[in-house]
C-alpha cells in the first residue's frame, strides 16, 4: 500500500481465543496504584 | 469502530476491535469522514464530490482501494466480537494481593488517598499472624495460577519491616509445595530505608515503587513529615543507592503531579538527572474542590505537557539517552490478550487488599469504606457474591466504555476512582478517562516516530 502503512500485526482477535491464562500482573500493582492502564502490561502466556 | 487523530505530523487511524494501528496519508484520512462503519465497493457520491478538486483522480482511486483492502482484511471498521467473552468471566482465581502491612505513615502528604496513612481507620501495624493467614488465603484461592503477586503497601510498609520479612519467609517456605511462584513488591516513601533494607529489597522484591514527586520544591510542597518539613533531602540519596545496587530488577520512581506542577516534564527530567530511568508520574486524583486538584480547565495544559514529554522522550531515545515512562509504554505487537483487556485490574475478583485487621477489600483504594468490605482473613468470611459482581465489571458493563475507541487500552479505567468520583464503579471517571486517552495517543505517536 502506498497511502496507508499498518504499524502492527493487529492480533487482538486471535489473542481472545488463545488468551485468558491470567498469569500476568494485576495492572495497577506495577507502578501506579492510582489508575489503570492495561495496554502497557506484559503478556506472560508462553503459548500465545 | 475507529479513532483518527493527527499528532506531530502523523495521521493515525486506530481500528478498535482488531487492535490495528495505521498511518494514513491525507487523502484516505479525509475519506474516512464520509464512511460510516464500512467501506462499500463503490465510494459514496459525497465522498467523491468532496475529494475532487483536492486530490487527483489516481490518488482518490488508489486511496479508496487501499481502504477497501483494509476493510476486507478486517483491519478497518472490524466487528466487535468480544462481548460474548465478557459474560463468561466469572469467579476467576485470586492471583494478586495488596497487603496493607502498615496503616500508619511517617509522612503526611497532602494528597494522600489513604487519609495520611491510616485510611481513616486508626493507626495500626499488621501482626504477622494476619500476614501469614493472608498468604494462606491467597494460595488457597489462587487455584491453578502459578504466579502470585503480593505488594507490601500502606501507609508506609517500612514501619513494619520485620513483619514484611516474616511474611516473605513464610511464603517462600511453602511456595514450592503448592507449585506457586511469589513475586513480592513494595511501595515506599524511602524515609526509613537503610543499607540493610536496601539489600533486602533488592534481593527479595521483584519490583519496588519509590515515591518522589520530582524537583525538591515540588516534592517538599506536598510530601511532608508530621512537622511539615519536606522529605526530598532524606530520601533522594537513599533511592539513588537502592537503584544503583538494584541490577536489572524492576523499579519505578513514582510521582504525583498536581495543579501546582503542570510542567511535570521538568520533574521527570529531574528524575533522569538524579540517575533514575524507570519512571511513573501520575495525575493526582482528588476532590475537585481542593486547590491542587486537576480539573477540566487544566486539561488543555496537561495535554500540551504530555505532547511535550512525548517529544522529549523521542529526542532522548534517538540520542541513546532514553528513559522509560510507564504510561507511555505500549506494546502494539504482543501486549495483553483481549481477555485481560476486557476487565483491566480485576479488583475484587483477581486482586484484593488485606488490612492490618485482616479485612478484605476489592483493592487498596476501597479501604476506608466498610460497605465495600468483602470478608476477613481471620474469621474466614469472604463474600463470593461481591466477587462475582466485580468479575462481571468490564468494558461491556460500563456504558461509557462500551462504545469508546480506547476501551482495549485502558480496560474501563480504575473502578475505585469511578466509585469515589462518579459514585458508580460502572461510570468512567471523566477526567482520568480524558487523560488516559491523551496518553494513549502520545504513546502510539512515540512508537511511530521511533520506528522511522
Amino acid at each position: 500500500m502506498k497511502q496507508i502503512k499498518t504499524l502492527n500485526k493487529a492480533n487482538l482477535k486471535e489473542s481472545a481465543v488463545k488468551g485468558g491464562c491470567g498469569e500476568c500482573q494485576a495492572s495497577c500493582q506495577s507502578a501506579c496504584k492510582t489508575s489503570c492502564t492495561v495496554a502497557n502490561q506484559k503478556c506472560e502466556n508462553a503459548n500465545r | 469502530m475507529i479513532h483518527k487523530y493527527s499528532l506531530n505530523g502523523y495521521r493515525f487511524v486506530l481500528d478498535t476491535n482488531s487492535g490495528a494501528v495505521h498511518l494514513f496519508e491525507a487523502a484516505p484520512y479525509e475519506m474516512l469522514d464520509y464512511l460510516d462503519d464500512s467501506v462499500p465497493d463503490c465510494p459514496p457520491d459525497k465522498l467523491i464530490a468532496e475529494m475532487k478538486g483536492k486530490y487527483d483522480e489516481n490518488t482518490i482511486q488508489e486511496a479508496y482501494e487501499e481502504l477497501k483492502e483494509l476493510y476486507h482484511e478486517g483491519l478497518l471498521f472490524s466487528a466487535d466480537e468480544y462481548e460474548q467473552f465478557a459474560g463468561m468471566m466469572k469467579n476467576a482465581p485470586i492471583k494478586s494481593m495488596c497487603l496493607n502491612i502498615a496503616h500508619d505513615c511517617n509522612l503526611r502528604c497532602e494528597y494522600c488517598f489513604a487519609a495520611k496513612g491510616d485510611f481513616g481507620r486508626g493507626r495500626m501495624l499488621m501482626p504477622f499472624e494476619v500476614g501469614k493467614k493472608a498468604i494462606d488465603f491467597l494460595i488457597e484461592n489462587s487455584k491453578g495460577r502459578h504466579n502470585l503477586e503480593v505488594d507490601f503497601f500502606g501507609g508506609e510498609p517500612l514501619m513494619n519491616f520485620d513483619v514484611v520479612k516474616q511474611v516473605v519467609d513464610y511464603a517462600r517456605s511453602i511456595e514450592k509445595q503448592h507449585n506457586k511462584n511469589f513475586r513480592f513488591t513494595i511501595t515506599t516513601n524511602g524515609l526509613l530505608l537503610s543499607d540493610d533494607k536496601i539489600d533486602y529489597i533488592n534481593r527479595e522484591m521483584s519490583n519496588c515503587v519509590l515515591s518522589l514527586d520530582g524537583r525538591k520544591s515540588v516534592n517538599d510542597r506536598l510530601r511532608v513529615r508530621v512537622d511539615g518539613s519536606g522529605c526530598y533531602d532524606t530520601v533522594v540519596p537513599k533511592f539513588q543507592k537502592l537503584v544503583a545496587t538494584r541490577g536489572d530488577k524492576d523499579y519505578y520512581v513514582r510521582g504525583t503531579f498536581t495543579k501546582h506542577n503542570l510542567d511535570f516534564t521538568n520533574d521527570i527530567l529531574h528524575y533522569v538527572d538524579l540517575g533514575f530511568d524507570q519512571i511513573s508520574m501520575e495525575p493526582v486524583v482528588s476532590d475537585p474542590k481542593l486547590d491542587y486538584s486537576i480539573d477540566e480547565g487544566d486539561l488543555p495544559r496537561v495535554f500540551e505537557e504530555y505532547e511535550h514529554l512525548a517529544n522529549v522522550i523521542i529526542e532522548r531515545k534517538k540520542q541513546g539517552k532514553g528513559f522509560n515512562f510507564f504510561h507511555f509504554n505500549v506494546d502494539l505487537q504482543q501486549g495483553p490478550c483481549a481477555i485481560k483487556r476486557l476487565r483491566g485490574c480485576s479488583c475484587g475478583n483477581e486482586y484484593v487488599c488485606v488490612t492490618p485487621e485482616g479485612d478484605i477489600f476489592p483493592c487498596h483504594q476501597f479501604v476506608g469504606d466498610d460497605s465495600w468490605k468483602m470478608g476477613n482473613i481471620l474469621d474466614g468470611s469472604f463474600d463470593m457474591e461481591k466477587k462475582n459482581e466485580f468479575a462481571l465489571t468490564n468494558i461491556y458493563s460500563k456504558p461509557d466504555c462500551k462504545n469508546c475507541w480506547a476501551k482495549f487500552y485502558c480496560s474501563g479505567g480504575c473502578n475505585a476512582n469511578n466509585w469515589q468520583y462518579e459514585k458508580d464503579v460502572h461510570k468512567a471517571h471523566e477526567i482520568s478517562c480524558k487523560l488516559e486517552k491523551k496518553r494513549v495517543e502520545c504513546a502510539i505517536m512515540i512508537q511511530a516516530a521511533l520506528a522511522e
